[in-house]
Formats: structure tokens, C-alpha cells, sequence
């Protein structure tokens, strides 16, 4: 049948070759060897960096030296660590009401994309520029909107008359944090919108007109036909975003460094401060695999999810 | 001058307590009191009998490797004659020896983690210009570098006092590194408000500085000093602020001493301090200060020579209005200032151990140094005392300050050893988040350096000292 056997019944082609080819034949086989490459990149860059970080966590490693297997010291020890648990608290206020609110925001703003108007194809294009601007860089324009004397915020509210006195927005630890939470909205919001935009495309209109017929009014469509349709998008999108929110680091280091008195600290930069500057690589580590499990409970919710839109 | 009354005397105690510590019998160091500082340093423990201090000092016999090629790595210059300079004498060393010198220049935060790299995995580059502690959180994997330290030393009026503990490691007593300077801060001041304040210049005692302070502030010219994360600014003012009330953060042998009746002190007086400054504060990172005064909103900073330089450059009624003077002085009678110290160390694993350090001593030479310090018009204090009498320090008045600043120095983690407990201390701001605890959150002075000891009997507690190097193995 293939042209392989037809040309080696000639005496044309040798027989490893003709082994080789026949292997190819197993789908199993040829499977496995066409991920090899994927795997090994995997294995490289992902997998081995990150049982490395896990070891590390366990042991004493200072920079530019071996450390030694510690057990749980340095967990032990983070936990008696004030800075620690405020770090967790910051953390922890930051993911839930950023991803909230960029839940919120970004759904809001996927059901007005969603409908007909002109000129719609530019406006989800220009919706994406908060999302595929380099975060750096727009974490230095907030810097700067949020400078305790050249902010242009309070600039605009002094000149329109309706405050006296410029606005500390990063050197009061309540309104760091929030100054941080909505950069990271602004930031977070277009990957709610273009994802929940696309599933809300995926709707049968019939659905919506039946509803209509039946006398649904526009909440009851939203309610009934909308939400259950995109609810788990939503689910997976929202697990994304909580994951890339629980490991922010840009965005803190940037503005303000962990400060004032380490109220905008997160797990992120905290790892790195202690790791790099304070070169405890071990204590850095260990920072870092407390996000772990977070993170395991978000990777199992949008697997289940994902699963179930097979 | 004020200062020079001032440091000898304490250079001298903290060199003996040095030296005892890293090692010097007790009987050698009644031998040695009252020696100057660089010689007690050059005589440490190990120092072979050959590197006393006799006759003209001579430099080190160095074979440079054939075919040397040297990978450098420092900070991104502040100033672009230090670039300008570095390049040019860097040249000039290649075509004197037929080697190649391949610079690289990042960001001055990124060579930390840049040279612990390169420390961790044994490779990278050859030589580093880094920062503060870097060489004492990896001294086994530097080259010893005692020959060199000393023939300058010698030839150049000896080191500041700090520089042997910044270059020294204490378990040793040999040292790892070869202290090049810092960019210094100083109180930089607007000569018509501090006028019509009251006061020709700001006041060197503290309680009067304060007062001057709080009179800025009542003319609508409010000083300001960073209280956020800020790396250098923030870091430098809150320690030499807590240290000349008396307050620090550990002992001598690394017990954690922060809560304390003169950390207390300092804490009641900064509040008084925090009450005149402009708002926000609190959230200052670096750049903040020069921003705030370059536009007039602040009267008073504390900074290096860069606002000025920007100033003369392109606000000159600001550079002519302006002026700097030395940290003011509290309690404790002396200064105690920190500012960012730089200094070479190189890693034992370049395969051209003689060309770095050959490089490195013809960097300091005179003929190289001279240049390059006065093309750095006052940004780097200098480290080698003989490198105060160079020009720049008195070409302009306005620079003269920041020529003592060295000299008034002491060491990130006064009065403990250096080391990863001081580095980590450093890296966490626990000096600069007390003082904001006490200002900006609001805490009582006792609850602050409540907080303040927890994470530093923390980070002293587990964190040990590096182990020392077996026995110094001679190649």
C-alpha cells in the first residue's frame, strides 16, 4: 500500500529504513515523538526551574552559596513573621477585589461590545491597549499620575475647583492600595472583555428571540440565557486573571516598591526582595511556594471547567 | 574643620574594635593603638610581615595573562564624565598591556542581583563594581585582593575609616574587595528660603535643624525627605538619622539592640521632623526628591550632587539658589551618616586573576583616578584620602560638602558585622519602614522599634555570618 513497501519489494530501499518507516506508522509512537520537542521545553524551562524552586524553599541557600536541606524551616519561620502575614493580607485584598472588579468591568464592557454599531471592529481594538501594553511601561505612567506633587489627577480636581490639596495616593498605606487595585484593573480588564466577548458571540440569537416572544424583559435575558451560557467562560477566565493577579510583581515594583511601610507588598515582590537585594534565596523561595496552592486550586477550577466546555 | 576634629578620633575606635574583632590578638592590639587606621588595616591578621608600612610604597608585581580578556561589569554612570573617563582610561590600560577590557554598564539596583549570579554559578564576569555588602554575602568566592588594597592605601594618604570594614572580611581579616567611593548625599537647600527662615544655612545640630524645618514649612517652603522604598535616599537619611541619636540596629557581636531609649528619641524627634515636610512623602522612591525641589515645591532635600548638576544645567536661577551642606549632627556628638558605597571585587574564577588586579590598580593610580573623580564633578566621594586634595572638591564651594562624606561615614548594619543579616536588614528597609511607622502609620515610638526588633531578631537570629574560607588556599 505505501510506497515505502512497494519500492523495498524492488530491492530499492534498505531494510533499518524500512523499519524506521514502518515504526512511523504507530500512531502511539509518531505521537509521542512529535511532542518531544514541546515536552523538552517544558521540561527545561518550566519543570525544572520550578522543582528547583520548591527545593530551594527547603533549604538555607544564601546567594553565591550551597545551602542545606532545612526541612520546614523557613515556612516556620515565615510564619512568625509579621511582615509576612501582612504581606498575605495585602495579597490577598489585592486578588479579590481587583479580579472582582475586573469582572465586573470587563463583562459590563463585553455585553455593550457585543452589540451592533458602527465602528465597532476599532473600538475592540483600541479596548485591547491596556492588556498588550508592556506592563512597565504602564505602570510608570500610573507612577506618575499617582506623584505626590506632579500627579495630573489631582492637578485636574484642584484646577476644576473641586479639591484643595493634592492627593497622597501612595504614601497612605489604604490609598497605595488602592491606587495599586485600580492600575491593575485598568490593566486587567480588556482580557474579561475580548474573552467573555467571544463567548457571548457563541450565543444563538434564536434563544434571545425567544425569550422575547415569551415577554422576557432585558434582565431576565441576562439572567436566563446570558449568564448560564457564558458562566463557564467566565470561570476560567476569572481563574487566569486570579492567578496572574496573586503573582503581580511589575506593577508594585514599580510604583512604590512594596511601600509605604510594606502595605503594598505582595507575595511576588516580597520573594524577590528577600531573594535578590537581601540575598536569601531560600527564604525567597519558600515566600514563593506559599502562592502554590492558590494556585493548584485555580489550576483544578479551570480544568474542571475546561473539561466540562468539552 | 568641625568634622576633621571629629573623625579621628572615631576612626581610630572603630578600627581597633575592628581589628581586635577580626582577630588580632589583644596583645598585638595595645602593640597597635594609636597607629593610623589604613596601617591597622593593612596589618590584619594574616598580612605577611613583607606589607609593613616601610619605605615607598610599591606596586604590586603583577605578570598580566597573554591574550587577557577582562569582563567588567558596573553601574550605569549618574554623571557622563565618569563614563567618559572610565572608557578612556579603561583604553588607555589596553593599549599599555595588550589586553581587552569588554565594559558592560546596567542600572546600579541590577548589578546586585547581576553579580550574585554570576557568584552562584561560577561564571560571568571577572570583576564587578558593586554595592554596600555585596563582597560579604560571597567571600569565599573573591580573590584576595590585600596587596593591592594596601599599596594604595600607602601611596594615596590611606583609606577612610569605613573602607576596611566595607573591604575586610572580618573572619580573615584579608581583604576582598578594594573600596572606590560612593555617591555621597548631603543636605541640599535653597539659599533664600533657608535665609528667610532665619539661618545663613541649615543648622548642623539636629534639634536646631529641626526648628528651621518647622519655620521652612510656616513660609510655605516645606522640606521633604524620602520615606518610601527609595533604595538610596530613603535608606541614607533614616539610619544616619536614627545613629546620631544613638539608636541602631544591632551591637557590635550582632544582637539585636534597635529598642532602645535613644531609638525611641529619635523617633519622637523625627515626627517633629515629619510634621514640616511636603505631603506624601511617604510614598517617595528616588527620583521624587529632584523632581519635587528642580520645580520649587521643597526647600530642603537630602541628595547627591545630581540635583545640581541638573540645575546648572537647565534651571541655572535654581543652581544659583541653591547650596548643600553635611548631614546635621545629634545627640551623639559625630557624624554618622551612610551613603551608597561602591567598591571592585573580583571573582576567583576569572582565568586572569593578575590582569584584573593590574587593571584595577591602574584604575586608582593618580594619573587615571585624578582624572576621572574630577570629570565626576562631586558625585563619588572619594574612598583614598589623598584624593581629597584633587580640584573638584574645591572648584565650586557648592561641591566642597560632599567631599567629607566618606569620611563621615559608617557601614550599612552599624555596629554589627557585614554580612547576608546586614544586607537582608538593608533590603528590607527595616530602618526607613520604622521611621514611616512612626510618621506615616502612626505608631507610638515604642511600638515601632517594637516592630523594628521582631524582624530584625529575625533576620539576625537565623541568619549566620558566611562561613569562613577553610584556610586561604596560595595558587
Amino acid at each position: 500500500m505505501s510506497p515505502a513497501q512497494s519500492t523495498t519489494e524492488k530491492g530499492g530501499w534498505p531494510q533499518p529504513q524500512l523499519a524506521f518507516s514502518r515504526l512511523l506508522e504507530n500512531r502511539t509512537l509518531l505521537g509521542f515523538l512529535l511532542v518531544i520537542p514541546a515536552e523538552a521545553i517544558l521540561l527545561i524551562f518550566l519543570a525544572y526551574p520550578f522543582v528547583l524552586g520548591l527545593w530551594l524553599g527547603f533549604t538555607d541557600t544564601l546567594v553565591g552559596g550551597e545551602g542545606e536541606y532545612i526541612g520546614f524551616d523557613n515556612y516556620v519561620s515565615l510564619l512568625q513573621d509579621s511582615t509576612f502575614w501582612l504581606v498575605t493580607y495585602n495579597t490577598f485584598f489585592y486578588t479579590i477585589v481587583a479580579v472582582i472588579l475586573k469582572a465586573i468591568l470587563g463583562f459590563a464592557l463585553a455585553i455593550v461590545l457585543n452589540r451592533d454599531f458602527k465602528t465597532k471592529g476599532l473600538i475592540r481594538a483600541i479596548i485591547l491597549l491596556p492588556w498588550i501594553i508592556p506592563t512597565a511601561l504602564s505602570a510608570i505612567v500610573f507612577w506618575w499620575l499617582y506623584d505626590s506633587t506632579f500627579s495630573a489627577i489631582s492637578w485636574s480636581l484642584i484646577k476644576m475647583g473641586l479639591i484643595n490639596y493634592r492627593i497622597d495616593f501612595l504614601g497612605d498605606p489604604n490609598n497605595a492600595r488602592w491606587s495599586l487595585i485600580v492600575a491593575n484593573v485598568w490593566r486587567g480588564i480588556p482580557f474579561f472583555t475580548i474573552g467573555l466577548l467571544a463567548g457571548l458571540q457563541t450565543i444563538n440569537p434564536t434563544l434571545y428571540e425567544a425569550a422575547a416572544i415569551d415577554g422576557a424583559g432585558s434582565w431576565s435575558k441576562f439572567r436566563r440565557i446570558t449568564l448560564p451560557m457564558v458562566v463557564p467562560l467566565l470561570a476560567v477566565v476569572t481563574t487566569f486573571s486570579t492567578i496572574w493577579t496573586f503573582g503581580d510583581f511589575q506593577l508594585v515594583w514599580v510604583i512604590t516598591k512594596g511601600g509605604p511601610a510594606n502595605a503594598t507588598h505582595l507575595f511576588g515582590t516580597l520573594s524577590f526582595q528577600r531573594a535578590i537585594p537581601g540575598g536569601h534565596f531560600g527564604e525567597g523561595a519558600a515566600i514563593s511556594n506559599f502562592i502554590l496552592p492558590i494556585l493548584v486550586v485555580c489550576v483544578l477550577i479551570s480544568f474542571k471547567y475546561l473539561r466540562r466546555e468539552d | 574643620m568641625e568634622d576633621k576634629e571629629l573623625l579621628p578620633g572615631e576612626s581610630e575606635g572603630l578600627s581597633r574594635r575592628d581589628f581586635i574583632k577580626t582577630g588580632l590578638a589583644g596583645a598585638a592590639a595595645v602593640g597597635i593603638a594609636g597607629m593610623p587606621l589604613d596601617a591597622l588595616a593593612q596589618r590584619a591578621k594574616k598580612a605577611p610581615p613583607k606589607e609593613k608600612p616601610a619605605g615607598p610604597p610599591v606596586p604590586p608585581e603583577l605578570k598580566v595573562e597573554k591574550d587577557a580578556v577582562l569582563r567588567v561589569l558596573r553601574w550605569e554612570v549618574f554623571v557622563q564624565g565618569d563614563k567618559d573617563l572610565f572608557n578612556k582610561n579603561t583604553k588607555k590600560w589596553e593599549e599599555l598591556t595588550g589586553s581587552k577590557v569588554m565594559l558592560e554598564y546596567i542600572g546600579w539596583e541590577d548589578v546586585r542581583p547581576k553579580a550574585a549570579m554570576a557568584a552562584t554559578v561560577g561564571a560571568g564576569h571577572d570583576m564587578v563594581l558593586g554595592w554596600h555588602d555585596d563582597p560579604h554575602l560571597y567571600p569565599d568566592k573573591l580573590l584576595d585582593v590585600t596587596d593591592l588594597a594596601t599599596y594604595l592605601g600607602r601611596k594615596y594618604g590611606g583609606w577612610e575609616p569605613v573602607c576596611p570594614k566595607y573591604g575586610i572580611n572580618p573572619k580573615t581579616g584579608r581583604w576582598i574587595a578594594i573600596p572606590i567611593g560612593g555617591p555621597v548625599n548631603c543636605i541640599n537647600y535653597r539659599e533664600s528660603w533657608v535665609k528667610e527662615a532665619g539661618y545663613e544655612k541649615p543648622p548642623r545640630d539636629i534639634q536646631n535643624f529641626i526648628k528651621m524645618c518647622k519655620k521652612l514649612k510656616a513660609n510655605g517652603h516645606p522640606p521633604g525627605f524620602a520615606l518610601g522604598h527609595a533604595v538610596g535616599d530613603g535608606n541614607n537619611w533614616t539610619h544616619q538619622w536614627l545613629w546620631t541619636f544613638g539608636g541602631k540596629c544591632v551591637d557590635r557581636d550582632g544582637n539585636v539592640v534597635i529598642n532602645s531609649p535613644e531609638t525611641w528619641n529619635a523617633l519622637e524627634a523625627v515626627k517633629e521632623l515629619y510634621e514640616t515636610l511636603i505631603p506624601g512623602t511617604a510614598s517617595w522612591l528616588d527620583p521624587h526628591n529632584n523632581k519635587a525641589f528642580l520645580a520649587g515645591e521643597i526647600s530642603v532635600t537630602t541628595n547627591g550632587i545630581s540635583i545640581y548638576a541638573a540645575a546648572k544645567d537647565k534651571w541655572p536661577e535654581i543652581a544659583k539658589d541653591m547650596n548643600h551642606v553635611n548631614m546635621p549632627i545629634g545627640p551623639v556628638g559625630r557624624p554618622t551618616e551612610l551613603h551608597l558605597f561602591n567598591q571592585a571585587f573580583i571573582f576567583k574564577f576569572t582565568r586572569f586573576p593578575n590582569a584584573c588586579k593590574h587593571y584595577l590598580t591602574f584604575m586608582l593610580e593618580e594619573p587615571q583616578a585624578a582624572p576621572w573623580i574630577n570629570a565626576m564633578i562631586g558625585y563619588v566621594g572619594p574612598s583614598l584620602k589623598a584624593y581629597k586634595n584633587l580640584p573638584v572638591w574645591t572648584s565650586d564651594p557648592k561641591i566642597t560638602p560632599f567631599r567629607e562624606c566618606i569620611a563621615n561615614m559608617l557601614w550599612n548594619g552599624y555596629e554589627g558585622p557585614e554580612g547576608p543579616a546586614s544586607a537582608a536588614a538593608m533590603a528590607e528597609y527595616i530602618v526607613v519602614d520604622l521611621i514611616a511607622d512612626a510618621c506615616v502609620r502612626g505608631k507610638s515610638p515604642k511600638e515601632a522599634a517594637l516592630i523594628a526588633e521582631q524582624r530584625l531578631a529575625r533576620i539576625y537570629k537565623k541568619k549566620v555570618a558566611p562561613k569562613a574560607v577553610p584556610k586561604e588556599k596560595k595558587a
